[in-house]
């Protein structure tokens, strides 16, 4: 197996003697499609501009196919083995075949060539038939997918996108990504992803990055990082809302019993007794009835009795908290939270089978 | 009012015939604007590019500086380049005082600082973000500055309109250094001005239609450049 294609090394970058990213061992490997998600300020993007060797590092280095990029003597020409698309087309004025064939004239490729890369690029994106159309007159979609053509035609040995569906609507995002995600799997192009969306991460990548504060705290195939955050930052990340402190009283054949506040849950993980744990839990892994109703889940080991507090539509369901003397949140379709006549102040249990959970062992 | 249209029909009965020194002195003022015009902008749009893309200390001093000249006035310019070019002055083994090029001196200097300071705009105007895009994109350093100056073409073409016309239309300092002398340093402006003083108006008023024609014309085909193949 190759080692990696990119690689940083001790990295850190400040601004204004502030602290932006740290990465002391960062690893692409050919052929990954690494997406990075993360909150606003995370450091992602200036991950993905160290990368691309847009900008450099304030310590530590980049290397490119194991050697540091300042070797290879000329930066100009490893940046021409890259590509990379940001959240806003930018556009040069102009027609569309023109920007796609920007990259690749940039590098006085002839023009036979151009033109061949050029309609088989703009043919791959459904953009043929914008050819000759001025930029400026395009939709946000159209226009993305120009700036996307424009980046594949160079056949970048790393492509590099930077949050390139966030200014889209719903519909347009989500054709784009079906196609993107088609060329990437067909092409098999390293790709490095920047995104604060959680599905179009799951959507595209096979490996997740998640960055909070300048730090990469997890890097894992996407089902595991949604599954098993490693720690508490990277769960409220990933869309875990329920997050309970407690220790471990006890274990018995694979059960353990974890003591959170106003409440002894059982769990099933292999855990030491006495330990210090997180107790996390999905919405969508806990089930709601009215107090009193007769519960259908017998697997349900966990039932906590509360008090609806808030519920706020999400779709076509309810996220809805409750206070158990812990607060706990819950998804409710539509349909359910009208069937069982639900609403806030209603006394309810919310039950959830001891494998539901995902424990987090504290320090 | 009837002077004023008597002067104008003498004035156009001048140019139907095309009297020969009101044609040499409108090709002197087209020579000495437009060299100095295009001297401007030789100086000018590297100088502002360089001021809009770089970071260096006193650079905010720099373009203040610029924005300042945009505004300079055409006699302190005269007065101060005639200095210059006195004999005794730094520059007079040159020997241009009251020559067409000390002409285009002075033009320079009111003009260069109006290239540049619209040149440091019209770049600072695009999106920044773009540089960085044209960089991954694989774009040399030199390759980047001449895509933003192409993008940024429109707003160029204005600044070249205008650098032209603060020119053309000066007078102190084209009096000042060029003196105003008969077939040698005698422009638009500067003998629009004798000619009044004379009370010679139906050449006063040919000679300022004739500018105003010069510059009309300048500007049509200016703005033609800039307009073309776009759409509201």
């Amino acid at each position: 197996m190759s080692g990696p294609i990119l690689c940083l090394e001790r990295v850190k970058v400040t601004y204004d003697g502030m602290l932006v990213l740290d990465a002391p061992s960062f690893e692409i490997q050919e052929g990954q499609i690494l997406a990075v998600i993360g909150p606003n300020g995370a450091g992602k993007s200036t991950l993905l501009r160290l990368l691309g060797l847009l900008e450099g590092p304030t310590e530590g280095r980049v290397l490119f196919r194991g050697q540091p990029v300042q070797s290879y003597g000329n930066l100009l020409a490893v940046r021409r083995r890259m590509a990379s698309v940001f959240q806003e087309p930018l556009l040069t004025d102009g027609t569309v075949e023109a920007n796609v064939a920007l990259g690749l004239r940039l590098r006085r490729i002839d023009s036979v060539e151009v033109n061949r890369r050029v309609q088989e690029g703009m043919a791959t994106l459904g953009i043929g038939h914008l050819a000759k159309r001025r930029t400026r007159t395009l939709s946000g979609g159209e226009a993305q997918r120009v700036s996307l053509a424009r980046a594949l035609v160079l056949d970048p040995e790393v492509f590099l996108l930077d949050e390139p569906f966030a200014a889209l609507d719903p519909p347009t995002r989500e054709g784009l990504l079906v196609d993107l995600k088609a060329i990437l799997d067909k092409r098999r192009i390293t790709t490095i992803f920047v995104t604060h969306d959680r599905n179009e991460a799951l959507a595209l990548s096979n490996q997740v990055a998640v960055m909070i504060g300048g730090r990469v705290l997890q890097i894992d195939m996407p089902e595991r990082v949604f599954a098993e955050p490693l720690n508490e930052e990277v769960a409220r990340f990933v869309g875990i809302e329920t997050i309970l402190r407690g220790h471990v009283q006890s274990v018995s054949q694979g059960l353990a019993t974890v003591e959170v506040p106003g409440w002894a849950l059982e769990v099933a993980a292999p855990l030491t007794p006495g330990e210090r744990v997180l107790v996390c839990l999905r919405p969508e892994e806990i089930t709601l009835f009215p107090r009193g109703a007769t519960l259908t889940t017998s697997s349900a080991r966990n039932q906590l009795y509360g008090r609806v507090i808030r519920h706020l539509p999400a779709g076509s369901t309810y996220r809805v908290t409750i206070d158990c003397g812990v607060l706990i949140v819950a998804t409710v379709t539509r349909q359910s939270w009208e069937q069982l006549d639900l609403h806030d102040g209603a006394e309810v249990v919310a039950a959830f089978k001891a494998t539901a959970p995902h424990v987090i062992h504290c320090a | 009012m009837e002077l004023i249209w008597q002067g104008t029909k003498q004035a156009v009965l001048l140019l139907i015939h095309g009297d020969p020194e009101v044609l040499r002195i409108m090709l002197l003022s087209l020579q000495v604007s437009g060299t100095a015009t295009l001297l401007s902008l030789l100086i000018g749009i590297p100088l502002g590019t360089i001021l809009a893309l770089s970071r260096f200390p006193g650079r905010g001093i720099a373009i203040s500086l610029v924005n300042t000249g945009m505004g300079l006035p055409p006699v302190v310019v005269g007065l101060f380049v005639s200095i210059f070019l006195w004999r005794s002055g730094p520059l007079g083994f040159l020997e241009l005082l009251y020559t067409p090029t000390a002409i285009v001196l002075a033009q320079l200097v009111i003009a260069g600082p109006v290239v540049t300071g619209l040149t440091v705009a019209a770049v600072q105007q695009l999106n920044p973000r773009l540089r960085m895009q044209l960089v991954g994109l694989g774009a040399s350093r030199l390759q980047v500055v001449y895509l933003l100056l192409k993008e940024a073409r429109l707003p160029l073409l204005a600044a070249l309109m205008a650098g032209f016309g603060a020119v053309v239309s000066e007078i102190g300092a084209s009096m000042m250094v060029g003196g105003n002398i008969y077939r040698q340093t005698r422009v638009l402006t500067t003998a629009t001005v004798l000619e009044t003083s004379r009370g010679n108006f139906d050449m006063a008023i040919a000679l300022s239609l004739l500018l105003l024609l010069l510059t009309f014309g300048v500007n049509v085909t200016l703005t033609w450049i800039q307009q073309r193949g776009r759409t509201p």
